[in-house]
């Protein structure tokens, strides 16, 4: 029997106050590769905020459970090194800190992350930057990625990894993230799906207004999107019992 | 000479009362005039404790990594040698000694901070306990630091010493200086007096750090006159806790396209009161100054961080960055920039931030398996990442290596 790596169950999540998450239920299976679209707004970015337990992101119901076990109140940091990986679209820049140094507590071996730098085609005077400190768009995507797979959990989870990059770019950090899916499981936003070039995803979901509207197939619902525009998508939420599974 | 300096003495009395417009006013009669004595010695020979204390500020034992040393204990000048290799390139002495030795050095004296600027010039006036004199030759450069260290190892001590630095044409040097106490030693005042002279086309960077006790005074009271092309850098760092410290130093670039910049980390700790500034006086054609501070303020203590950047002559520029982390709701952050112009074209500008650490940067280096704690730590440190100061390599490691040191136990 095929065991779920994450599932979010029946969350509710609050920011100063203001719900921005509404009963949100998600299962990913091991090896499963979800992807999240949605509008602007809709809540993609919390929804890996509250996954990961930023004390700001607070859980008014419901629980996450990470295999099997439950992390709902759990710091960051423990969540993480259960085995989760994560790239965020718009880290902080923190003088003094240096992307070397997160990288040597990531992982001990200096010679994974010298592979890892010629994947993402980052030169090595990287290590000795500030991180995220005068990075460019491009620089953060590919910094955030390696830091990501340095962390090396079973689930990776990708906020826009795809947005702000050039095609030559792309078309590496695409390849990079297609090989580290082939043993992991993941949870990728992506606003325009561009990253569905270089990756199979198995199951496409759409976030609105802080609720999941539909699940189904990644290109199918693509389609859908790039067709009618999420407005699809709102018609969906207003038969809520039937919820759209395309 | 003797006229000179008996006007010195008049003046010094006259303001013997007279309070620093900036930090608490002592009372400098609660200090004892005592110290013990300490006979010359070799630095290696000196008790454990103090090696190590004086390491903690930069001052090493071994010579080999030093040109010079000075290394002063309570009133008595203990040791003073120049590296074999670096012998008539510069000389290290103790000031009494080269007051004596060159005529002309009453020239250098009071030149550049005024006998009667307040109390404590004017305690380091009448009651003066030696201090160094360096001076790096023309045209010499040296390669690898000197050093100095000022040693309190008396309870309550007054120690008032009076430095003269000079960079003779063309030289080019890097000075270290520790002051520091022996752990027996809880209460006490230093008073420093430093007057640094760099000549034409001269480069001297000072790093001095200081290590106090929880109720000791510190003033020092510094200024330097930089000539034609010359470049003088200045860093400060004091991490541990002391009652109080006030010191406003200041330059003069005078020449032409004299240079000069200022780099302070303080982490004030305890019931600290620190009152730092400095000041930097832009007197002659393309001259160019900088003034970079960081500040960190936990627990009780209070900082005043001061900066005053002055523009006499047009062609002139110069930048004063001053930043503040506050770590504790009973501590206090107080960021004073100040910008003069006095000349058309003197461009001269300032910014400044006080803050605490951010939530999402700590929340950042959670994800990537940080602690909180963990977090806190690399921010802060990272706060006092020494490398945004331009020092040369080897004295960058060695400074950042005194910081990981003197915050290490407390982060």
């Amino acid at each position: 029997m095929r065991e779920a790596i994450l599932e979010v169950q029946n969350l509710s999540v609050e920011v100063s106050g203001k719900r921005i998450l509404n009963d949100v239920n998600l299962q990913i299976f091991e090896g499963e590769v979800h992807v999240l679209f949605g509008p602007n707004g809709s809540g993609k970015s919390s929804l890996i905020m509250a996954i990961l337990g930023f004390p700001a992101y607070r859980i008014v119901s419901g629980r996450i459970l990470f295999r099997g076990k439950d992390i709902t109140y759990l710091p960051t940091n423990e969540r993480v090194k259960m085995g989760i990986s994560v790239a965020f679209q718009n880290p902080p820049a923190i003088r003094g800190v240096k992307l070397g140094g997160i990288l040597k507590h990531l992982t001990q071996s200096e010679k994974k992350i010298n592979d890892l730098l010629t994947k993402v085609n980052l030169p090595v005077s990287f290590l000795e930057r500030d991180v995220n400190f005068g990075f460019s768009g491009g620089e953060i995507k590919k910094s955030e990625i390696l830091q990501a797979l340095a962390q090396n959990g079973r689930l990776l989870i990708l906020d826009e990894p795809d947005s702000g990059v050039d095609v030559e770019n792309l078309r590496v950090l695409g390849n990079v993230i297609n090989e580290a899916l082939k043993d992991r499981s993941a949870l990728i936003i992506t606003h325009l799906g561009i990253i569905l070039q270089y990756i199979n995803a198995d199951i496409a979901h759409v976030l609105m207004n802080g609720t999941i509207a539909c699940s189904g197939h990644p290109t199918k619902i693509l389609g859908q999107i790039l067709n009618e525009g999420y407005a699809w998508c709102e018609k969906c939420l207003k038969i809520r019992t039937q919820r759209c599974e395309l | 000479m003797v006229r000179k300096m008996s006007e010195n003495k008049n003046a010094a009395l006259r303001a013997i009362n007279k309070p620093s417009p900036f930090g608490p006013d002592l009372d400098i009669s609660q200090y004892s005039r005592q110290p013990k004595n300490w006979e010359p010695c070799p630095i290696s020979s000196l008790p454990k404790e103090i090696l190590e204390k004086a390491i903690e500020v930069g001052v090493l034992p071994e010579q080999e990594n030093r040109a010079a040393t000075f290394f002063q204990i309570d009133h008595s000048v203990i040791f003073k040698a120049v590296q074999e290799i670096f012998e008539n390139k510069v000389e290290i002495m103790s000031v009494k000694e080269a007051l004596k030795k060159y005529v002309w050095l009453k020239d250098y004296w009071w030149k550049i901070i005024s006998v009667d600027m307040d109390k404590y010039t004017a305690l380091a006036e009448l009651y003066w306990d030696q201090g160094y004199f360096i001076r790096i030759l023309e045209d010499q450069k040296v390669t690898i630091p000197l050093q100095a260290c000022l040693f309190i190892s008396t309870d309550n001590l007054n120690q008032n010493v009076h430095n003269i630095v000079i960079a003779e044409p063309g030289s080019e040097a890097q000075i270290i200086t520790g002051c520091t106490l022996h752990s027996t030693v809880q209460r006490g005042l230093h008073v420093g007096i430093t007057e640094f002279y760099v000549k034409e086309d001269a480069k001297l960077t000072f790093t001095m750090i200081h290590n106090w006790a929880q109720n000791f005074d510190s003033r020092p009271r510094s200024g330097a006159i930089i000539e034609d092309n010359g470049l003088f850098v200045s860093n400060y760092m004091c991490f541990k806790p002391l009652k109080s410290l006030q010191m406003y130093p200041v330059a003069y670039c005078r020449g032409v396209n004299a240079r000069a910049r200022f780099n302070t980390i303080i982490y004030g700790v305890g019931r600290s009161y620190i009152d730092v500034g400095s000041k930097i006086v832009l007197q002659n054609e393309g001259c160019r100054g900088e003034v970079i501070s960081r500040t960190i303020a936990t627990d009780e203590a209070k900082i005043y961080a001061r900066g005053l950047l002055q523009g006499e002559h047009s062609d002139t520029k110069a930048h004063l960055e001053c930043r503040g982390l506050l770590l504790s709701d009973e501590a206090m952050i107080y960021a004073v920039p100040e910008i003069v112009a006095k000349a058309k074209g003197a461009e001269l500008s300032h910014e400044a931030a006080v803050g605490k650490i951010s939530e999402e940067q700590i929340q950042y280096l959670m994800a990537r398996g940080f602690s909180k704690s963990e977090a806190e730590a690399l921010i802060v440190r990272g706060f006092m990442d020494v490398s945004i100061f331009g020092l040369p390599k080897n004295l960058e490691k060695e400074i950042q290596r005194m910081v990981d040191m003197a915050t290490g136990g407390a982060l």
